[in-house]
């Protein structure tokens, strides 16, 4: 039972990040069409950044942390002016491709820079954040996880909601002439919108590097996860991205600790081609249904 | 039995400077291209006129809208609003100071109801930020409140009151076309630019959009630019008319000159010479 309930925290605050990570995922994919094949080296990005800022600058851990944020939203805006906003009116399949590109190009710099090492973070997180439910204990890098997770999506739910910005970003996502004649800036919307997803990868980045360590490799390859997740919850939905995020973290760690640690990383992929054979939409994704 | 018609209190009684829209093209040149699209094109419109631009298909008439909305930038002359050159201007720059569109295939939010997608064309005349926003504040009451009346009036005026909370992608095409036509006039454009407004509609849904838009520029003195090739209606309702034919502006006069206008025939008909 305590191994249970173990397995079920981790898994549900794993699955937070996932959620997080997806979210920049679906954003870009909402609002442009892209699929963004470049989202594991945003996560690499702002783990590596986080790193830089906070043990080798040695700068305070909000002041490292609120930089790498900044950081993040601005590269976000730098990558989308030089690269994607000239491929905008071309083929998505070439935007696509640009994003294959960039992504072996960030991992590429970031492997220069840093090397292919596991790099650690200095410890920060104050022992009051464990928490002891009866015999369980939960680490406090899943609290922080957890509360990181449930805080940026209640800013971002509240954000698509009620914000000029998100209800533009929205209103893009759903029908882009409609939005333009409405007068909304939708090249701004674009630009927003990778910026944001920028952001929030860093920050799913940031404590997944806390719980695993910070490597190039295995940070990049989160980003082929986000694609189970996203599948599973729909391609569109964001609250999808969530509830897909808890279940495949949730999977992940029952597997792991219930069959075998090796079928844990396996694991995603097989409900990925399940959910496609079954409800291709994903749970929560738009059937889109044209009448003619 | 007759919808009841409210009087349009907010929405119509805007000031004179506040409806003034003075439209200027100079010498307007589009290129795709080997193509042009548009060859040295002029046009004015003024305040409270309806013209009507037609001409064959590929004549260039929608190029023409999508020029003045900010679609395509154009290779050479210009574009004056108010005395202002916008023709560089991006689209949601122009939304802002006042040119709304409809378009001919009809581009809503199929999820959302009429009123959300009305709603949303609200947003450019808000004024409330995030914060306000999310706890509600009394000011930010009474703005929403305030755009719901002028979309209330709109709705009356376009008799979609059953509609009203009805999702767009139930509707029949005629009622969305009626809807995009609402949520243009949301925006409170100082002018409309409709986008072949008749297309694919039955007869009867095309005598209401006749009495809307003929009412819409009498009573209300709404400015309208629009495309349409249904020639009937074209020269019952708009007082001057525009003909382009492969990017080159045939004539332009009252509805009976050009009529009787033997270029015009011959563009929409043949030569008459060949024929016999």
């Amino acid at each position: 039972m305590e191994f249970f309930l173990q397995l079920l925290i981790n898994g549900v605050s794993l699955g937070f990040l996932y959620a997080l990570s997806a979210l920049g995922f679906v954003m870009i994919f909402k609002s442009s069409s892209v699929l963004n094949l470049a989202h594991g080296e945003l996560l690499a990005i702002g783990a590596f950044l986080f790193l830089l800022l906070s043990a080798w600058a040695g700068l305070p851990i909000v002041v490292a942390f609120v930089l790498t944020l900044v950081g993040t939203f601005s590269l976000g805006f730098v990558v989308e002016r030089l690269f994607l906003r000239p491929l905008i009116g071309e083929n998505l399949i070439e935007v696509i491709m640009m994003t294959l590109g960039l992504g072996i190009m960030f991992k590429g710099l970031l492997l220069f820079i840093f090397g292919g090492d596991i790099h650690s973070y200095p410890r920060f997180l104050p022992e009051s954040l464990t928490l002891q439910l009866g015999n369980v204990q939960i680490p406090s890098v899943n609290v922080a996880a957890f509360i990181v997770g449930i805080l940026f999506l209640i800013v971002f739910g509240f954000f698509f909601k009620y914000s000029n910005q998100g209800i533009y970003m929205r209103s893009v996502a759903d029908n882009q002439p409609a939005a333009l004649s409405l007068g909304v800036h939708v090249r701004r919307v674009f630009a927003l919108s990778w910026a944001i997803a920028f952001l929030v990868a860093a920050m799913s980045g940031i404590v997944l590097g806390i719980i695993n360590g910070i490597n190039v490799h295995e940070l990049s390859a989160i980003g082929l996860k986000v694609f189970p997740v996203v599948i599973l919850g729909g391609l569109d939905s964001i609250g999808g991205a969530i509830l897909g995020g808890v279940i495949i973290g949730l999977l992940e760690t029952f597997t792991g600790g219930y069959i075998s640690t090796s079928l844990r990383e396996v694991v995603p992929y097989i409900a990925l081609v399940i959910i496609l054979m079954v409800k291709p939409y994903g749970l929560f994704g738009l059937v889109e249904i044209e009448r003619v | 039995m007759k919808a009841f018609r409210g009087e349009p209190s907010i929405y119509a009684s805007a000031r004179p400077e506040d409806i003034r829209a003075e439209l200027e093209v100079k010498d307007l040149t589009l290129k795709f291209g080997g193509i042009t699209a548009l060859n040295k094109i002029n046009l004015e419109v003024h305040t409270g006129e309806l013209v009507a631009v037609i001409g064959p298909n590929g004549a260039g008439k929608t190029s023409l809208l999508n020029c003045i909305t900010g679609y395509y930038k154009p290779q050479e002359g210009e574009i004056r609003f108010n005395g202002e050159n916008i023709t560089h201007l991006s689209t949601h720059h122009l939304t802002r100071i006042g040119i709304g569109r409809t378009y001919q295939n009809i581009e809503l939010f199929p999820g959302m109801t009429v009123l959300s997608n009305m709603l949303l064309a609200r947003h450019i005349h808000s004024r409330y930020d995030m914060a306000r926003a999310s706890v509600f504040s009394r000011g930010v009451r009474r703005e929403e409140i305030r755009h719901r009346r002028i979309l209330e009036e709109l709705i009356d005026f376009l008799e979609m009151q059953s509609i009203r909370k009805a999702p767009v992608g139930s509707l029949p095409y005629g009622l969305r076309k009626r809807v995009e036509l609402g949520r243009a006039l949301a925006l409170e454009p100082r002018l409309l630019v409709l986008d072949e407004p008749f297309a694919g509609m039955t007869l009867e849904e095309k005598e209401d959009m006749v009495r809307f838009l003929m009412e819409l520029n009498e009573a209300w003195n709404q400015t309208m630019i629009l495309v349409e090739h249904d020639m009937s209606v074209v020269m019952s309702i708009s007082q001057r008319v525009m003909v382009l034919d492969f990017g080159v502006k045939l004539a332009e006069g009252s509805p009976d000159f050009i009529q009787n206008h033997p270029q015009v025939i011959k563009a929409y008909l043949g030569d008459t010479a060949t024929i016999d």
